[in-house]
């Protein structure tokens, strides 16, 4: 019989990073070394700890890495909490990829591109982050604003701080919710944030966070000039095949395992607002 | 057309599950009917219908997916698929036959349901032409004709035989497997109770129900109607209409430890449960309303927009007659459809 797209390969933890106190980013390998299967910047996986649970997560690793994928994951229920559980060597259950990705190949190239994340709305950003940098060349500039509630919730802080901020051809404004010991930089909300920024409105822009965060964001680059088919997101909800079959992740007509989940503002204002 | 004599289907029945496995309707000691594996003996119920549907033969209740051995850190996954035996439905209603082909939407598109697909190439559809439609049937609205009804063979009857119409090759490779008990058979009488039907068909109470006002171009103004909150307002999510429904094809993973390995599962699930959609952070579906209008948004105006206009419903009137609340897919749609 032919293979099943809900019958899994097998995953092992070959490395484990606590990124912040409740994100880890875990390694995950063939178990013949490699990756376990290719992916492109804003594609998800389902990884599974049998008689646990299924979770789709976002691959946050960067296609261009050849050697591993990588998935930062927040404990905030039963799956997650059993994956923070995990030591290096325990191998899990992967399956995908699923769902479409960023328009690296074709409408963001040339562009100058905006990233704006909230907390670990990084990391489905992270990849595609990843990819333009080893693909410099076929994009303009490169804006990246990340917001999270303290320095110590960014996530990835220490690449962000020892390589994007390091490359001149990328402009990192950081910024926490709160003024914390330790911390000279900028101080608010992403979504003001933002708008002090002024960025130029031939941005092309890729936002992810708290839905909370990810309104207003929209709400002020409007306000900026920016119209809504400058604006991909990426969506999350609950869902269990990844396949468009299960019935759980639509939003009107569209499941958002398959026919997301990335999708254009203007694309998403069509759909009822019910994510 | 090829026949058998009414008096000999318990012959031909004991033939075919000679060869392999027959489900034909039967009564219940309720006098209602449900599918059972047949034996020599059985006899095939005189119900319009069975209280369940038939997806059960080819998407059952629960099923299980994959087994997992776990030894320390290491897994090892284990595929449980066997290829299915033959075996014949029989008795199947137009509405029912016409579930098939659009759960075959669902799960035959890519990447194609391995589980369902085995079964569906193993199965042989006998659908039945219906002769006393009921109070609650609405099919006529889908565009399905109850008096001759899809499925790899349609069986009519006049009363006295049993007419077969291959409506395919599976059919026909069925009618030649049994064509030594079959007779030829004049079809004048079934013209007669075909006619007989269809006038039926126009009196019962849902015979103009009309789809006009759905389809995939209604999108928001149907989501936004005002009307939800009145309509869903009874619903106590009990989730029986998703279980009796024939397209109702929702369904949750789980995994099992028996103590000596896991067992994933997958089972029927209902778009009208609470946890449906809920995630660590939140829920998008967070009251009765909005569960309840996904249902029907779903049938009448998501699947046809993804799917060429054709309904996600049959109109075989299950949720009708069983909803504890007697709110139904019929009042929805005559709700929305008024200005």
């Amino acid at each position: 019989m032919n293979n099943d797209t809900l019958i899994p390969l097998i995953g092992v933890i070959t490395d484990i990073r606590q990124d912040t106190p409740d994100v880890k980013t875990f390694r995950v390998n063939a178990v013949d070394g490699g990756k376990v299967f290719e992916h492109m910047p804003g594609q998800c996986a389902m990884l599974s700890i049998p008689g646990v649970g299924e979770g789709m997560f976002s691959i946050t690793s960067s296609p261009t890495n050849k050697e591993y994928m990588e998935f930062s994951i927040k404990k905030c229920g039963c799956l997650t909490t059993w994956l923070h559980a995990m030591d290096i060597g325990q191998q899990i259950t992967i399956r995908g990829p699923y769902g479409n990705h960023f328009p690296v190949e074709n409408e963001l190239k040339g562009k100058d591109l905006l990233f704006i994340a909230g907390g670990i709305g990084l990391a489905p950003l992270r990849s595609v982050i990843n990819y333009v940098r080893d693909n410099r060349a076929d994009y303009g500039e490169i804006q990246i604003v990340y917001g999270s509630r303290s320095k110590d919730d960014l996530v990835d802080y220490q690449e962000i701080i020892d390589e994007w901020q390091k490359d001149p051809d990328i402009q990192v404004n950081l910024t926490i919710d709160n003024p914390q010991e330790g911390w000279d930089g900028h101080v608010g909300f992403v979504p003001n944030y933002v708008k002090e920024l002024n960025p130029s409105t031939n941005k092309t822009v890729l936002v992810c966070g708290p839905p909370i965060m990810i309104k207003f964001t929209l709400a002020g680059l409007k306000e900026l000039g920016f119209t809504e088919t400058q604006v991909y997101t990426t969506m999350e909800l609950r869902m269990k095949c990844g396949v468009g079959k299960c019935g759980r992740c639509n939003i009107g007509n569209k499941y958002v395992c398959k026919d997301g989940p990335v999708f254009r503002f203007d694309q998403l204002g069509e759909l009822p607002d019910e994510y | 057309m090829l026949k058998i004599s009414a008096d000999k289907l318990n012959s031909l029945f004991d033939a075919v599950s000679a060869k392999q496995s027959l489900y034909i309707p039967v009564d219940r000691e309720s006098g209602s009917a449900e599918y059972r594996k047949y034996k020599s003996g059985m006899e095939m119920s005189k119900c319009l219908n069975t209280v369940r549907s038939a997806k059960d033969f080819f998407f059952p209740q629960t099923e299980n997916l994959a087994d997992f051995k776990m030894n320390g850190k290491n897994i090892e996954v284990i595929d449980v698929r066997e290829e299915c035996e033959d075996f014949v439905i029989f008795g199947v209603r137009a509405c029912d036959a016409r579930s098939f082909t659009i759960l075959d939407k669902v799960f035959l598109a890519e990447p194609v349901d391995s589980y369902y697909k085995n079964r569906r190439e193993h199965g042989t559809v006998v659908t039945m032409a219906c002769t006393r439609p009921a109070e609650t049937c609405f099919c006529t609205a889908f565009d399905i004709d109850p008096t001759s009804p899809e499925g790899d063979v349609a069986v009519f009857s006049d009363g006295e035989s049993y007419f077969f119409k291959p409506n395919n090759d599976k059919g026909q490779a069925f009618i030649d497997s049994i064509a030594d008990m079959l007779e030829d058979g004049d079809t004048a009488e079934l013209a007669q109770v075909q006619s007989n039907t269809r006038k039926i068909m126009q009196m019962l109470p849902l015979a103009n129900l009309s789809t006009d006002s759905f389809g995939g171009e209604k999108l928001m103004e149907h989501f936004n109607s005002e009307k939800w909150a009145n309509l869903s307002e009874s619903c106590i999510g009990c989730g029986t209409c998703t279980f009796v429904c024939p397209t109702c094809q929702c369904y949750d993973i789980r995994d099992f430890d028996t103590g000596n390995g896991i067992k994933r599962f997958r089972c029927w699930d209902s778009c009208m449960y609470s946890d449906f959609t809920k995630m660590a952070h939140g829920n998008p579906r967070n009251t009765q309303l909005e569960r309840f209008r996904q249902r029907f948004m779903h049938k009448l105006v998501y699947f046809p927009a993804n799917n060429n206009g054709e309904f996600g419903c049959v109109g075989c009137g299950r949720c009708l007659a069983k909803c504890p609340v007697s709110m139904n897919i019929v009042k929805v749609m005559k709700a929305l459809e008024e200005k």
